[in-house]
């Protein structure tokens, strides 16, 4: 910190009839009043240190710091209530994880079998990220104030409700068939696609002019129509 | 010159403006609603604020797009004009693409030197997967009862559509405008279209098939084929009044042959989406797995 005292003192008698600048040139420091300070620069302080270093933590710690952080963003969006939490500090960890886990879990059959079957893993891959920068693009072109990566960032996080909808079609494949499983998984996937849809469009949709809200948030809405359509239409092949 | 009783015929501004300062949920249904109320284009001129409204916004966009062209292409700013669009314009556009209105060219109306590739991008994108995934019902629907189905969700089709639709949408205004900008170096027209202004038409008026495919989905063939005229007739004669004045002047073979080829490519990919994607002979390609993998082990057994 510097701190400097000092005095700086006019002599305040301007004559009259002068020019408002005139009376700078009788601005002195008074010379019996001494202009003294000291400066301390934050090099010494341990506690800053401690807190941030990360040079000699434990790998685990690291790595559940920010496990914990995720976990928490995915909090986040099951509760869409807190809306800059998502925002402020993004990482593309979640969405990796998310979208790898989605991508593992549809791919059914192998890739080779000439079946004409649901998407493959690069597919659904490619869909989730090539979509998620497409959309950023364009709510950025639209005039959107968010930055690129904190859009990917709650794009990616939103399909969580997806992710768990394709673990649930799973369960719900292993013990039901026909028309029953058919309508559960419906039922499913439409409940988390609209979670989907309306925990990003609340992160997102205030980041834009009120007059292209409906541009911005419609393609976010095909978007997780089109993941939850494959994880709808999910069927293993025996 | 048309552009007088175009700025009369603004009238949309009472139904979009509101809607712009709707939430969010609302804002998902902005290309389905659009369907139902084509009739309200045809009101006469609204109040004389709203025209007043048109006028300050042609100044901000022909202020904007000025002031965009001097972005280089690989910056943001140089797309940004071509997204320089609000939610009423988009739904307009969209209205006048599927309503034609004889004397009235769609871009002169409704574009206006402000072409956007909003519109564009996102009916093709909507398009591709309503031909997939109506085209995936039917094939459903249609051979459910069979012992031998087994349902599968063909995601093949999103590819397949993705590569008709966005290269009829691209490449063929591509041609047009070559063809165009050809001719105009030799006859003298009115009227001249940049290429932005034929992707934008063309964009648009990919979007009644989106209705249209989704009434695909119900197996009846009539149905199927009464939706296709429809959708034809509609935009095709968009694409039809909209193309005729750049072309109107020149030799009338010429003139015959660049409308034929326009309605005709346009013909060719409903029919051609129809007869690939919704086709009673997709049934039979289903069956053929089954036999192969049937097949699979004895061939390897032997």
């Amino acid at each position: 910190m510097t701190d400097s005292r000092g005095a700086v003192c006019g002599d305040g008698a301007f004559p009259s009839g002068t020019l408002a600048f005139a009376g700078l040139s009788d601005v002195s420091i008074s010379e019996d009043i001494p202009v003294e300070g000291d400066i301390s620069v934050p090099v010494g302080s341990q506690n800053v240190d401690d807190v941030f270093s990360t040079l000699d933590e434990p790998v685990k710690d690291t790595i559940l710091r920010d496990l914990r952080a995720v976990g928490k963003k995915f909090i986040h969006v099951m509760y869409p209530k807190q809306s800059s939490a998502l925002l402020r500090d993004w990482d593309l960890w979640g969405p990796l994880l998310l979208c790898v886990t989605l991508a593992l879990m549809l791919q059914g059959g192998s890739a080779d079998s000439k079946e004409d079957g649901g998407p493959q893993f690069a597919e659904v891959f490619v869909i989730i990220w090539f979509g998620s920068v497409i959309i950023t693009l364009n709510s950025k072109l639209l005039g959107g104030t968010i930055s690129f990566f904190q859009s990917l960032c709650v794009l990616g996080y939103c399909i969580l409700p997806l992710t768990v909808a394709m673990v649930v079609c799973r369960l719900v494949l292993l013990g039901f068939t026909g028309t029953i499983s058919f309508i559960i998984r419906l039922i499913v996937v439409t409940a988390s696609f609209s979670w989907s849809v309306f925990a990003s469009t609340a992160f997102l949709a205030d980041s834009q002019p009120a007059n292209r809200k409906a541009l911005v948030v419609y393609p976010i809405f095909l978007f997780y129509f089109v993941i939850g359509w494959m994880v709808l239409t999910f069927s293993p092949s025996q | 010159m048309a552009n007088k009783d175009f700025l009369l015929h603004f009238q949309e501004f009472d139904e979009d403006d509101d809607d712009g300062l709707r939430t969010s949920k609302g804002a998902t249904r902005v290309t389905i609603d659009d369907t139902a109320e084509p009739q309200k284009q045809h009101k006469p001129a609204g109040p004389v604020e709203e025209d007043e409204e048109s006028y300050r916004n042609d100044d901000k966009t022909e202020l904007l797009s000025g002031e965009k062209k001097g972005a280089p292409f690989w910056t943001l700013d140089y797309y940004q004009a071509l997204f320089n669009v609000d939610t009423y314009q988009v739904k307009s556009r969209i209205v006048g693409s599927m309503v034609p209105w004889p004397g009235k060219n769609f871009v002169h109306l409704y574009i206006r030197s402000n072409p956007d590739l909003y519109g564009p991008f996102w009916i093709c994108a909507t398009l591709v997967f309503a031909i997939a995934i109506s085209g995936n019902i039917s094939t459903f629907l249609k051979s459910q009862g069979e012992p031998n189905y087994k349902y599968m969700p063909e995601f093949r089709k999103v590819t397949m559509a993705a590569t008709a639709i966005y290269s009829y949408a691209w490449l063929v205004p591509l041609a047009l405008w070559g063809v165009l900008t050809w001719r105009q170096s030799k006859v003298v027209s009115m009227v001249s279209y940049t290429f932005l202004e034929i992707v934008c038409v063309y964009g648009y008026s990919l979007f009644i098939y989106i209705p249209a495919v989704v009434l695909w989905i119900i197996p009846y063939e009539v149905l199927r084929w009464c939706s296709i005229l429809v959708a034809l007739c509609l935009s095709g004669s968009v694409l039809v009044l909209t193309f005729w004045p750049a072309i109107r002047s020149d030799r009338p073979r010429i003139v015959m042959a660049v409308l034929l080829a326009v309605v005709g490519l346009h013909v060719l990919l409903a029919v051609g989406c129809k007869m690939y994607f919704f086709s009673d002979a997709a049934n039979a390609v289903h069956l053929v797995p089954e036999n192969i993998i049937k097949a699979t082990p004895t061939i390897r057994t032997n």
